[in-house]
């Protein structure tokens, strides 16, 4: 793991809450969209809260992609569930919402996970096939 | 009160969908990810519209958008059945350890009792959160 890919986690982490949360601040004030008016979901996106949340999640697409490009899928997704941790201290202090105790408790256990998989390698290993004298699928398919 | 079993049937069915879809699409976007390599250094080698281009004709990387594009109307479905604090944490909470069975059969990942842990933690985490 170096500093890019760090940055690239990084970016799946913080991009895909902070967009959420532009999305649901500018639909608030789209206010709600029934089925009669459902024409009405294409003007939302000339919301300047909403437009900023989708480049958000467009961000977010793309660092997902990058880390999927070179770390394993086991290790992107809990790596990346700090996000749920930010959107709670986001809630807490941005929007000032109560976080219950059971919460933080969830916090703590999406932190414990995070820690357990990244002390460990981002990506499986696979050793090229060695030539070894009496392996006959090595050397039928050497 | 057969209405409210319809409900709970259809919430359950849906979560079902997203789960399974929602993972079909993790390791179809992870497969097209490996097969396409480091996107990073592909980048700075070729220029962003050459990634872009390779991105976007790989064939596992169009089918797992299409299983995001499924598991998306999955959960709508479900919302209109039931509410949000049953729908979003349990299928986001399945999907975790739903992803780790699929990496393991599918992507043939090394999950081993750290990455089984992580699971479970960020799953058991997501329920509580949503508490």
């Amino acid at each position: 793991m170096n500093l890019r890919k760090y940055l690239v986690l990084g970016g799946v982490t913080v991009f895909a809450p902070v967009g959420d949360s532009l999305l649901s601040y500018g639909m608030k004030q789209v206010g709600n969209i029934s089925l009669h008016n459902i024409h009405s979901l294409f003007f939302a996106m000339t919301n300047m809260w909403v437009a900023l949340g989708i480049v958000f999640l467009l961000g977010f697409f793309a660092s997902y992609m990058t880390a999927l490009s070179w770390a394993d899928l086991t290790y992107v997704l809990p790596a990346s569930s700090l996000g749920y941790v930010l959107l709670a201290f986001i809630a807490k202090f941005l929007l000032h919402e109560q976080v219950s105790l059971t919460r933080w408790l969830g916090i703590a256990l999406v932190s414990a996970g995070v820690g357990f998989v990244t002390t460990g390698p981002e990506l499986t290993r696979r050793p090229p096939r060695r030539h070894v004298p009496g392996d006959r699928a090595a050397t039928e398919h050497s | 009160m057969i209405r409210h079993a319809i409900s709970n049937l259809n919430a359950w069915l849906a979560i079902l969908a997203v789960v399974l879809s929602s993972s079909a699409g993790d390791v179809l976007l992870s497969r097209a990810m490996k097969q396409i390599g480091d996107l990073g250094q592909m980048r700075s080698r070729r220029g962003f519209l050459f990634v872009t281009l390779l991105v976007l004709r790989n064939r596992y990387f169009l089918l797992g958008v299409a299983c995001m594009a499924v598991s998306f109307y999955s959960l709508l479905f479900g919302l209109s059945w039931n509410d949000v604090s049953l729908i979003g944490p349990a299928a986001a909470s399945l999907t975790f350890v739903a992803n780790a069975i699929a990496a393991k059969i599918f992507l043939h990942e090394r999950v081993d009792g750290r990455r089984w842990a992580a699971a479970l933690f960020v799953a058991a985490g997501v329920v509580l959160m949503a508490v």
